[in-house]
């Protein structure tokens, strides 16, 4: 058994002629939150498709507690235990909290034709789900359309780690949300990795990836620039690796020039 | 699963974040009066709507016979009538499709089982079963089409509305040169098939109410109600049936993610493509049902049977509570629906008024019904911060 439960070994993936990622390197630990991180195009979004078994490889290896696999859909790699929360959750909003925990999955009581969905024990599992995320859920059977963003993204994490996901991917689950609701999504994305899971982070915010990660693969127009151990960089290396550092300062200067004129006129 | 193990996790984790799980919510959780949790239950609109119809007819029409045995029987038959389909229409609706070709299919249908009977000579039961067949495969093509392509259920089923029809016409003519072909009462007479679509149930029980004087006879002593017609066992069956599925299995869950958002149904597992075809074949079983309960009541099949019935079903099933952009409603609601269109179609009949006032009606209904629904969802989705 190898140390890593997924290794990517020069995966690369293209779309016609359109190369999306080319030969990625990446490790990822039981364990470990492990930043993917990377600007608007930079090729995030193939590589979780690759890992999550959207897209097959068209070149390369990926490795699964060091055996070779080959997923043909998500459902094959949710079933190896690599649970995938998108951006946009994969929750219905007009569902109730428990339909919506067990959608896909639901959990079954009776024989032949009275077989049934079994919805007293799926609201116990679905509430206790999420009160251990740090959410009270008072009704089981509202509609998460009444939910904030922050917690609709944590009933997508428990859900993943209900179903026994070992590896979790999430895609820039603090991206539409407050300060104080990304910090929630952090917390349990902590809880996550103190239960043992590996997690893939998926963000273009250093400022959330860092305090969080153990290991960052900064991609760069479908190309990785490298992983590295959080001991390896700093947040300032790491912001100017995604090469938004460099348009950043551009940034700061051009704003302190808007100021001055202000100022001045 | 190791469920076992992970609730105890649970439970010692849910103690570490007790405190900040109840800063989270409850002091902005408003406590919401049980009566206004009934108003956010899809089915609420159409049974307050059956309530003040009732209401109204029994103050317009209360002793014009409406509401006696026969009156009863009369629009209640009605009523299960466009139930039947009303109840498939709802389940496809809230997985978020439509099926304008029911109405055609009703005539197909009907064809498909007097035509081998009457012209071709096979036992009742055969013909039956082979309209059962047929209707079922034109359902499956149907949904295939609409989850192989991609496009508008509203295009493919309107495509199949005018192919249906067509058919129903040309094949008619072409195998009996008539549009109405009759006469198949006289092989139905004793077949057990063709026995649980046509005649009644009940009917001691309902000689023993004329008997007692609960309901009004002739005066050979047959009671005017002979029994309850079998379309009313089937609507009431499908209903119960249906409603449970919807409610209470797994599939009813499939029912409510492919409606409420295929992509995110398809990326936890949902079989969406199975759902919608499944589906589109039940209401291909439902038009069936609805066929043989005519044929056989009538004695034959018409090729114009069931015109316009694809938008009374649908009419049926918004006024019940389900959203037309699917992920929403009632098969319950669907039944009232239904309801309120049999009684006030027939109730307008037993007040006098000019039965072409019956189509303002519902159109006002539909608009109400909708405008209804509208608020509803914004009210179940609406965000609290």
């Amino acid at each position: 058994m190898s140390e890593f439960i997924i290794e990517l070994k020069k995966v690369s993936r293209y779309f016609g002629s359109v190369i999306a990622i080319k030969d990625i390197d990446m490790k990822v630990k039981l364990g470990e939150v492990h930043c993917l991180l990377g600007d608007n195009g930079a090729g995030k979004s193939t590589l979780i498709k690759t890992l999550a078994g959207v897209h097959a490889p068209s070149d390369g290896q990926y490795l699964l507690e060091g055996k070779p696999v080959v997923f043909n859909s998500p459902v094959e790699a949710l079933d190896a235990g690599i649970a995938t929360v998108y951006q946009d959750l994969a929750l219905v909003p007009l569902m109730s909290v428990t339909r919506n925990f067990f959608m896909g999955r639901e959990i079954t009581k009776g024989r032949g034709i009275f077989k049934r969905f079994d919805i007293e024990t799926a609201n116990q599992i679905a509430q206790k789900g999420m009160a251990e995320m740090g959410i009270n859920v008072r009704d089981p059977s509202q509609a998460i359309g009444t939910m904030s963003g922050g917690e609709r993204q944590c009933l997508a994490i428990a859900r993943a780690i209900h179903f026994g996901a070992k590896v979790l991917i999430l895609d820039e689950p603090t991206a539409a949300l407050g300060v104080k609701q990304s910090a929630n999504v952090l917390k349990v994305v902590a809880k996550a990795k103190a239960r043992g899971l590996a997690v893939i982070l998926i963000t273009h915010n250093v400022h959330h990836a860092y305090p969080i990660a153990d290991r960052f693969t900064l991609l760069n127009r479908g190309q990785s620039l490298g992983s590295f151990m959080k001991s390896e960089v700093s947040r300032e290396d790491v912001l100017e690796m995604m090469a938004g550092g460099q348009e950043l300062d551009e940034l700061t200067a051009e704003l302190e020039e808007f100021s001055r004129l202000d100022a001045t006129a | 699963m190791t469920d076992q193990t992970q609730s105890v996790d649970l439970s010692k984790m849910a103690e570490d974040n007790s405190t900040e799980g109840k800063s989270a919510g409850d002091e902005r959780v408003r406590k919401v009066p049980a009566w206004k949790r009934l108003l956010h239950r899809p089915e609420f609109g159409a049974i307050s709507g059956t309530v003040l119809v009732f209401v109204f007819f029994f103050i317009t029409a209360g002793d014009s016979g409406m509401f006696a045995s026969d009156g009863i029987m009369n629009w209640t038959t009605v009523s299960a009538q466009l139930g039947l389909i009303a109840i498939s229409a709802c389940l496809l609706m809230i997985a978020g499709e439509f099926d304008l070709s029911i109405g055609s299919m009703i005539g197909f249908a009907g064809m498909m089982m007097t035509i081998p009977a009457v012209y071709w000579g096979w036992p009742i039961w055969g013909a039956i079963l082979f309209a059962f067949a047929g209707a079922l495969f034109i359902g499956f093509l149907n949904g295939y089409i609409v989850v192989k392509t991609g496009l508008p259920s509203f295009i493919v089923s309107l495509a199949f509305l005018f192919m249906l029809r067509g058919l129903t016409i040309a094949l008619s003519i072409l195998f009996t040169n008539r549009t109405i072909v009759g006469g198949i009462d006289k092989y139905a007479d004793g077949d057990w098939l063709a026995a649980l679509f046509g005649g009644v149930i009940g009917k001691s029980l309902f000689v023993w109410f004329a008997n007692i004087g609960l309901i009004s006879s002739y005066d050979d002593g047959t009671p005017v109600v002979e029994g309850i017609p079998m379309v009313i066992v089937w609507c009431v069956f499908l209903a119960v049936v249906a409603s449970w599925v919807l409610l209470r299995t797994k599939y009813g869950n499939w029912i409510f993610a492919t409606g409420g958002d295929d992509k995110a149904a398809r990326n936890v597992g949902v079989p969406v493509d199975k759902v919608k075809i499944s589906l589109f074949m039940f209401t291909a079983f439902t038009a069936t049902v609805y066929a043989a309960c005519q044929v056989f009541e009538f004695g034959s099949a018409s090729a114009d049977r069931g015109v316009l019935k694809e938008f009374e079903a649908i009419i049926a099933v918004v006024i019940g509570g389900a959203l037309l952009t699917g992920g929403y409603g009632s098969v319950i609601g669907a039944c009232f629906g239904a309801l309120i269109f049999g009684v006030v179609q027939m109730g307008i009949f037993f007040t006098g008024i000019d039965s072409d006032w019956f189509r303002v009606f519902l159109g006002a209904m539909l608009l109400i019904a909708v405008l209804f629904n509208n608020y509803i969802r914004k009210k179940v989705t609406e965000a609290r911060h």
